[in-house]
């Protein structure tokens, strides 16, 4: 039984007969492509694939991460990333240069900051920079926290969604790639955003969702005015 | 033992629950009911109620344990005191030290434990009521709340047992069939056929053991549709809870006949 878009799939659910369309989230065996995770089949570009519907986030370079201050070793803030792994952001990677007996000046257990992910080693060692004038310290706003499989719904096609978000909430918005979403804005603003938030992740499976937020944001900004 | 009443185990040729020798008993399952865990399922096998919970893959405490090229795996079978007739003393004992081992090893073949260096996948497994087959269905709900946890596997399993009373195999042995029969065989396995479990207590000639292994055989593959159809119909429609209330498929058309 082949499988059609956006089918609900299990794991060893049979996929394809070609091997060559193996993509993320599945493997070969016997020259059968099977899923390898609870989610949903998705052709793309040739190739069949299956998006997650749960699982942690596993950090991978390139990544933009929001995470806290767990603890100050040596010359390093260690940061939870909300991942099986921590981050180490190393003082070289702040903007600006710091003294290793000021580091807790700048940021203290419990701070959040926006980081982008420098490097993964194959002992998991993750490796943080703040190197970026998009990055930096979290001093206002308010982070919600999603499912990290649910994070390109929220962006969207060629962010289709995040972009409209943006335009319709009047709020700043960041998303990190391990489910934590930075938003800022006024009071009544954030407390939609955050709604808006939390409706596209327990939504992120149904198809026409940009439209029906569109919808229902129209709808919830009439109800205020 | 020898000079007890003898019990028959069957009536009109059905057992005194009314099934037919190969026959499962009733199967109920739900899928994400803990908030707090990261996958867990709730099931019913006849009169007995599991419930698992699966955290990870997180950090590995203590440390000593870690694996440098892989995520480990834990499994802790436990049950309540309040599950057996007679108070059962809490806490692990050598029993249930047994069943996590093998149903950790039940498991975890088919967990890609590669991708997660350094890591751990917690499984826990309590048994709110027991009614002989709590490790197979502590094993079939720990595999839905595995794939619930978007924890990377080759395939679900399924578990289920034969057994022997008065002379013939049959399916599923319920409590009085277990204890007063004359053997139980629990095994796992995949829906391709790969056996991960395969016990066997009391005695069998080999050529009743190959009709037991058979039959346990078709028994896991009726459960694996159920786990598979509790794990589709979660996100067939957009409340994002699912459930499963049914007798396996086998017996339903067979009972109004």
């Amino acid at each position: 039984m082949d499988h059609k878009d956006r089918d609900v799939v299990v794991p060893g659910d049979h996929l394809s007969d070609d091997p060559k369309k193996a993509g993320e989230g599945t493997y070969v065996k016997d020259g059968r492509v099977r899923s390898l995770l609870y989610g949903m089949a998705s052709s793309y570009k040739d190739k069949v694939r299956v998006i997650p519907l749960a699982g942690k986030y596993v950090p991978s370079p390139g990544d933009t991460v929001i995470g806290t201050v767990q603890d100050i070793v040596f010359s390093n803030w260690i940061i939870n990333i909300n991942s099986p792994y921590e981050g180490l952001l190393h003082i070289s990677e702040l903007p600006r240069k710091i003294e290793m007996n000021e580091m807790s000046k700048f940021l203290r257990i419990g701070s959040s900051v926006m980081a982008r992910v420098k490097d993964v080693d194959s002992t998991m060692k993750v490796e943080l920079t703040m190197n970026d004038r998009r990055l930096g310290i979290l001093t206002r706003g308010r982070v919600a926290e999603i499912s990290p499989t649910r994070v390109p719904r929220l962006i969207g096609k060629g962010g289709s969604m995040i972009n409209m978000l943006k335009k319709e909430l009047n709020c700043n918005l960041f998303v990190g790639q391990n489910g934590r979403i930075w938003v800022d804005g006024n009071d009544d603003d954030m407390d939609l955003a955050l709604k808006t938030i939390l409706i596209i992740e327990k939504e992120a499976h149904t198809t026409g969702l940009t439209d029906r937020i569109t919808e229902f944001l129209r709808a919830e900004k009439e109800a205020r005015s | 033992m020898g000079m007890e009443e003898k019990v028959s185990f069957f009536k009109d040729g059905l057992r005194l629950d009314g099934r037919r020798a190969d026959e499962l008993r009733p199967i109920k399952m739900e899928v994400g009911v803990l908030a707090r865990a990261d996958g867990s399922c709730y099931m019913e096998m006849g009169d007995n109620k599991v419930i698992a919970a699966v955290y990870g893959p997180r950090e590995v405490h203590p440390r000593h344990l870690q694996e440098a090229t892989r995520a480990i795996v834990r499994y802790r079978y436990n049950m309540a005191s309040f599950s057996v007739e007679e108070r059962k003393r809490p806490g692990p004992d050598r029993r249930s030290y047994e069943v996590s081992k093998v149903s950790r090893e039940a498991l975890e073949p088919v967990i890609l434990t590669s991708y997660f260096p350094k890591s751990v996948v917690d499984i826990f497994v309590e048994v709110l009521q027991a009614d002989a087959g709590t490790r197979t269905a502590g094993i079939n709900a720990a595999s839905v709340a595995l794939a619930d946890a978007g924890i990377p596997m080759k395939s679900l399993i399924s578990s289920c047992a034969a057994g022997k009373v008065d002379g013939e195999i049959v399916l599923d042995p319920m409590k009085i069939e277990d204890n007063l029969g004359e053997a139980d065989v629990p095994i796992a396995m995949t829906p391709g056929g790969d056996i991960t479990l395969l016990q066997m207590d009391g005695r069998l000639a080999p050529e009743e053991f190959r009709r037991a292994l058979e039959l346990a055989k078709t028994g896991c593959q009726q459960i694996y549709e159920i786990q598979r159809k509790v794990l589709v119909d979660r996100y067939s429609s957009i409340s994002g809870s699912g459930s499963c209330d049914q007798a396996p498929a086998l017996a339903e058309d067979e009972i109004h006949e």
